[in-house]
């Protein structure tokens, strides 16, 4: 008996400690990019990192300034939200209220497949097609672009969009659309009038989770960007994102250089801590 | 409980009595170019499995490699341009490990086939943007490059003399992307180490020599650097440092050279 107990104790404190695992990371992490981010950013001075808008850390002259990297960042995400969004949020209404089964099965494993796919492979796609697309049909002299990089990261984001309305939508009690069939709505004022304003914290989410996705893509985008350090001015400019930012550098750099990586890092960082906690409070909401 | 802990206390203890021991006293150090890096740690690599004596080696640059040399800091200073005068005054001396050749490529489209020196520089400097200028198509030239640290970058740069100046539409992180990208786009010129050239792309001749090993070996193509290994004058190197500087510059080290992508010099 006394072996049991001690059995029971010793179970449930490998499980605390495999659970402490996870936790720890995160802090780890936290702390890690904090103590690594802060020098450089107090060498450079606030302002100057996050407004300057030149980045040279090579030349004789070195500039810090990530605005570049941080109006691509969120340029980026929005082009990516607005595009991605509306096909994702129709294509999860058609899916979870409209489509007969068989449809269904086929295109949600479509779905799950294309969430599969690694980013390398979107980039590399990326590059050797969209690329050249872009370069053609808009008559521009390089298609690597700010366009190019929106259109791959909607693509990517659409899985995560699409899954998460969906379970939002399925979650709308039926007796709600039967009422209101009932009262002789036509089935899509019923979806659109009763189910989605009913799921619309599931939907809120699905597009905040969307955007963590698509702020925190770097293989892609990399690919399909250019990653020339310029102000996002144009769709047709080559542009660097903050991730980009710093997976470019990061072989090779060293000194001031190599600590304002990690100072970019660390604004990334911030930018997906705002973005979970948007995420939680919309998921919250939901339950209550 | 006991048991294992007593197991691990000794398994660990045993294993730092071995690091302890095991080693080798004898070591070589070396210290400078990041540019060297893939070539001298391949180098460092297999003469550690032969010999046993260990390598070290410190990416920190030219400038500061040559520096360590003279401030005794390592036993071989490796540099990825030739020694100044004012170097070579203060008692070093220089010996070419190999050259990195550097290739200018086009579009296969693109109907031009040479191209000066001074014709790439004003390219990348954005004074020359279209290809008719230069006899070729009415097309604006697309700048493909390296990111700001690749040493193929700083080689190409300080060749041409545009350090600092270029102006970039695309900056890519490896030699196989701007291939890649250059092998895409019709307008687009970019350049990338001899060694990984492949068929996709059309190599320029610079100022009508092609790129060879026979012709980087002898100077007459110009994009290249040599890659030196910089050691006292009147100073003799410690029994390991000479038998690593014997070493790589003997014909066994040829492949290891080749292998990294430049040309070796022996």
């Amino acid at each position: 008996m006394y072996k049991n107990q001690m059995m029971e104790k010793f179970i449930h404190g490998l499980f605390l400690v495999l659970g402490l695992i996870a936790v720890g990371c995160v802090l780890l992490i936290t702390v890690y990019l904090v103590i690594s981010g802060i020098p450089a950013i107090k060498e450079i001075g606030l302002i100057d990192f996050l407004f300057g808008k030149e980045w040279a850390p090579t030349t004789s002259d070195p500039a810090y300034g990530i605005l570049p990297f941080i109006l691509t960042s969120i340029y980026g995400t929005a082009g990516a939200v607005v595009l991605g969004v509306p096909i994702g949020f129709m294509t999860a209404v058609f899916l979870s209220k409209l489509a007969p089964p068989k449809v269904k099965a086929v295109m949600e494993s479509a779905v799950s497949l294309l969430a599969g796919i690694p980013s390398v492979v979107y980039g590399l796609v990326g590059m050797l097609v969209l690329v050249p697309a872009i370069r053609q049909i808009f008559n521009v002299p390089d298609g690597a672009s700010l366009l190019a990089s929106i259109i791959v990261l909607a693509i990517m984001i659409l899985p995560s969009i699409i899954k998460m309305s969906i379970t939002a939508l399925d979650a709308v009690p039926k007796e709600y659309e039967d009422a209101s069939l009932a009262l002789g709505a036509t089935p899509i004022e019923t979806f659109f009038k009763v189910s989605v304003p009913a799921a619309k914290s599931g939907i809120a989410a699905a597009v905040v989770l969307g955007v963590g996705r698509a702020i925190g893509e770097a293989m892609a985008v990399m690919m399909v960007a250019g990653n020339v350090p310029n102000m996002p001015n144009s769709l047709f400019q080559s542009v660097r994102f903050l991730t980009t930012a710093v997976s470019t550098e990061m072989s090779y750099s060293s000194g001031l250089q190599r600590q304002a990586l990690f100072s970019i890092a660390l604004v990334l960082f911030l930018f997906i801590m705002m973005i979970n906690v948007t995420l939680n409070f919309f998921l919250k909401r939901e339950r209550t | 409980m006991k048991k294992l802990f007593a197991i691990i206390l000794v398994s660990t203890l045993a294993f730092a009595a071995l690091t302890g021991c095991g080693g080798s006293t004898e070591t070589v150090s070396t210290d400078g170019s990041t540019s060297m890096e893939l070539v001298i740690g391949s180098l460092g690599e297999a003469f550690q499995n032969d010999t046993g004596i260990s390598f070290t080696y410190n990416p920190t640059g030219s400038g500061t490699g040559i520096q360590a040399v003279l401030e005794g800091r390592c036993d071989i200073g490796l540099s990825s341009r030739d020694l100044k005068d004012s170097e070579k005054a203060a008692g070093l001396t220089s010996t070419v490990l190999a050259y990195d050749g550097i290739a200018i490529i086009l579009n296969p489209n693109n109907p031009i086939s040479d191209l000066s020196l001074e014709t790439i520089a004003k390219i990348y400097k954005g004074e020359i943007t279209n290809w008719s200028q230069i006899g070729g198509q009415d097309l604006e030239i697309v700048l493909i490059g390296r990111e700001a640290s690749s040493g193929t970058r700083e080689g190409f740069e300080s060749v041409t003399g545009t350090k600092d100046a270029c102006q970039y539409r695309q900056e890519l992180t490896s030699t196989g992307d701007v291939i890649t990208t250059v092998s895409q786009n019709p307008a687009a010129i970019g350049y990338a180490s001899v060694a990984s050239i492949k068929a996709t792309v059309k190599v320029v001749s610079v100022n009508g020599v092609l790129p060879s090993e026979e012709t980087i070996k002898a100077g007459t193509y110009s994009v290249q650097r040599p890659f030196v290994l910089v050691t006292k004058a009147d100073t003799a190197l410690t029994e390991s440092a000479q038998k690593f500087f014997d070493f790589i510059t003997s014909s066994a080290a040829r492949d290891i050279i080749s292998a990294s992508g430049v040309v070796p010099a022996n």
